[in-house]
């Protein structure tokens, strides 16, 4: 696997205050816990493929900017919980994935739409694997 | 009816107050009040699913359901037909399918985001689990699904109400279809009487009938022996 | 005892021989799993969002059930057993929320049908993993007829077993509990450092690449390691790491086959059960070489 833009940089400066609460208030997450350890990046086995690591997510929320919710990392995030048992401030990182992805399909937005996958492939699929990716990923 | 003893009751179609005699059903108040149908409404007899109705009360937030042919009337009803619900009808071969559940996946895989929320059992006018049968599709009991599914007539109210946008009664009906075609197959007794039929057993009474002057034959009709 | 059991939708399709190798297992353990009278699907995952009460209907209306076969006596405690980890995962959480958060309470009974008789919170969600372990290893190890002997096996946890903190049934960091059932059948447990790492999951059905690199990686480990077969718990686990493998292999040349099975079904081994009960027919790959390579089967 190729990092895809891990490195990228994050825009500094504060934006958006009511931004940050809605995540706070969505996830149930107190986001200035957060002092950027990394842990959370370091332990997610699906860092390769997001354009922003789950700690820069968690950054970019503390600055209220609202391109987090433009990121690929927060539809990558398979909400394994590798982050939620390695933070050492307590925080469920995929709770506050999950608040963002909810903002997204809240507005009608479906990031995987069923009308566009294969019937050949739909048929050997087990039902465990639509039911979570449609819970997960559409509106 | 007797006009001295007719009570009247005040309902709103559509927000319109209208009075209307009491003891009518909804499709009969509707035109009485001067409606007239020209979709939503079918056999008038509670078997079609046509005439699909949604009504308030006054003082309840219930949404309730009804079949405007079967349902009477009451004071301060708020009603509203939907005698269509847009849906995409999908066009498969029963004979190639099996029963199973990937087959209703696959045709209808918004089944895969159903709640289980029971939304679609309230707003069933025929008093079916409709939440109960989807599931039972979801897991592949193809015979379950086609029991509890049995009285549906498809009057399209589950599907206006289901938050993850499932057509409930055509997975019913492909339920219905998998299990007559594939669980149970042909009914013998069925294949023996065709059988006799073509080879002619029944030519002669059949010719009998056919041949019988119309007064006779209405004879023979009324005091016909009805086993119930 | 008697205990209800959910079965999940996927137990019923693609891992029959995890539902079918679980009763049978649990008959040697003196508990049988009684299915519920009427279930429905679980949701899989749970709703994180902490206004997200609507998901929380479909949980509790199985747990209603739960409460309704106790207090029929069809079932002997008010524990509601599941097999596959996402169920267990996504009931426990219901579970957990509603009661700790009366407001949800209210909101899902009052959203539920009037005719259903409201959740009073007494179940408790097992995963049957804790079953065995109560019944003791010693005792598990006494029941055992044929040893797993020579058989190399990995523990593979998945995700939600183990985590978030609080949900899971061992410890996340050094989960041990499904070592200590392979070393009471009389296997060897090999680690592997992504025991409890990410299959794909859900990404298999619409990021097939990303699900086959993540399952490779946990494959890869375990043929480096030498180990005879993969030991699950999940239905979703099995799909990813069983039945793509040979998809898998298309993409990483190289990769030796491993096969996949439900630690139910290496309990019905142990227990010498009939192949009926075993159920690895189903599985993919075929693990019934190895097993008889190793005079198993």
């Amino acid at each position: 696997m190729a990092f895809k833009d891990a490195r990228r940089t994050i825009n500094y400066g504060f934006q958006n205050e009511s931004f940050k609460f809605k995540v706070s208030e969505l996830s149930g997450e107190d986001i200035n816990l957060c002092f950027q350890c990394g842990g959370c990046s370091s332990g997610c086995p699906l860092a390769e493929e997001m354009d922003f690591l789950p700690s820069k997510i968690v950054r970019m929320i503390q600055l209220g900017r609202e391109e987090a919710l433009d990121s690929e990392t927060i539809w990558v995030c398979s909400t394994c919980f590798n982050c939620e048992v390695r933070c050492p401030r307590g925080i469920d990182v995929a709770n506050i994935m999950e608040a963002l992805r909810q903002l997204k399909l809240r507005k009608k937005y479906s990031h995987v739409s069923l009308d566009s996958l294969e019937k050949s492939k739909i048929r050997t699929l087990p039902q465990i694997a639509i039911i979570s990716n449609q819970r997960k990923l559409s509106a | 009816m007797n006009g001295k003893d007719e009570k009247f009751i005040t309902i709103y179609i559509m927000g319109k107050k209208h009075m209307v005699p009491a003891n009518l059903t909804i499709m009969k108040a509707m035109e009485y009040a001067g409606h007239q149908f020209r979709r939503g409404a079918g056999c008038r007899g509670g078997f079609c699913g046509a005439c699909s109705t949604i009504y308030r009360t006054k003082g309840s937030y219930k949404l309730q359901v009804a079949l405007a042919c079967q349902k009477i009337v009451e004071d301060g009803m708020i009603v509203t037909q939907i005698p269509f619900s847009p849906a995409d009808k999908k066009r498969y071969d029963i004979d190639r399918l099996k029963p199973e559940a990937n087959t209703f996946l696959e045709y209808y895989p918004e089944i895969s985001r159903c709640l289980a929320c029971n939304t679609c059992t309230k707003a069933c006018p025929q008093d079916i689990m409709v939440m109960d049968y989807v599931q039972a599709a979801l897991r592949g009991d193809v015979k379950e699904a086609a029991r509890l599914s049995f009285d549906c007539i498809g009057c399209g109210l589950c599907a206006v109400r289901c938050p993850a946008e499932i057509v409930p009664y055509n997975i019913g009906q492909l339920a219905r279809r998998l299990y007559s075609k594939h669980v149970v197959g042909p009914a013998s007794h069925v294949l023996n009487r065709v059988k006799e039929v073509n080879e002619g057993k029944f030519d002669e009474e059949i010719n009998k009938l056919k041949n019988m002057p119309k007064e006779e034959l209405q004879n023979l009709y009324n005091s016909r022996d009805i086993k119930v | 005892m008697r205990l209800a059991y959910y079965p999940g939708c996927t137990l019923k399709t693609n891992a029959k021989s995890f539902e079918i190798s679980a009763i049978a297992s649990a008959k040697v353990l003196g508990v049988e799993l009684v299915e519920l009278t009427r279930w429905n699907c679980c949701g899989t995952v749970h709703a994180l969002a902490k206004d997200d009460v609507m998901h929380y209907i479909a949980p509790i209306r199985n747990l209603i059930r739960v409460e309704e076969m106790r207090d029929e006596g069809i079932v002997d405690e008010n524990i509601l057993v599941t097999l596959c980890e996402m169920c267990f995962n996504t009931l426990k959480r219901a579970n957990t929320e509603v009661l700790k958060d009366g407001e949800k309470m209210r909101k899902v009974r009052e959203n539920m049908e009037e005719r259903d008789p409201a959740y009073r919170g007494e179940v408790e969600i097992k995963h049957f993993l804790e079953v065995v372990k109560d019944i003791g290893w010693n005792n598990i190890s006494n029941l055992v007829i044929k040893k797993l002997k020579g058989l190399r096996i990995i523990p593979y946890y998945g995700c939600l077993l183990l985590r978030p903190r609080g949900l899971g049934i061992d410890d996340p960091d050094n989960p041990t509990i499904l070592e200590s059932l392979i070393k009471s059948l009389g296997g060897e447990s090999v680690e592997i450092p992504f025991k409890s790492k990410c299959c794909g999951s859900y990404h298999t059905v619409h990021m097939e690449q990303v699900a086959s690199e993540l399952s490779h990686r946990i494959l890869s480990q375990a043929a480096e390691a030498e180990a005879d077969l993969i030991m699950l718990t999940c239905p979703l686990c099995s799909y990813n790491l069983g039945d793509r493998q040979e998809e898998i292999k298309k993409s990483f040349k190289g990769l030796r086959t491993i096969p996949v099975v439900y630690f139910t079904q290496l309990m019905a081994l142990a227990f010498n059960l009939p192949a009926e009960s075993t159920g690895f027919s189903e599985n993919k790959p075929d693990p019934t070489v190895i097993l008889k390579n190793k005079d198993l089967l």
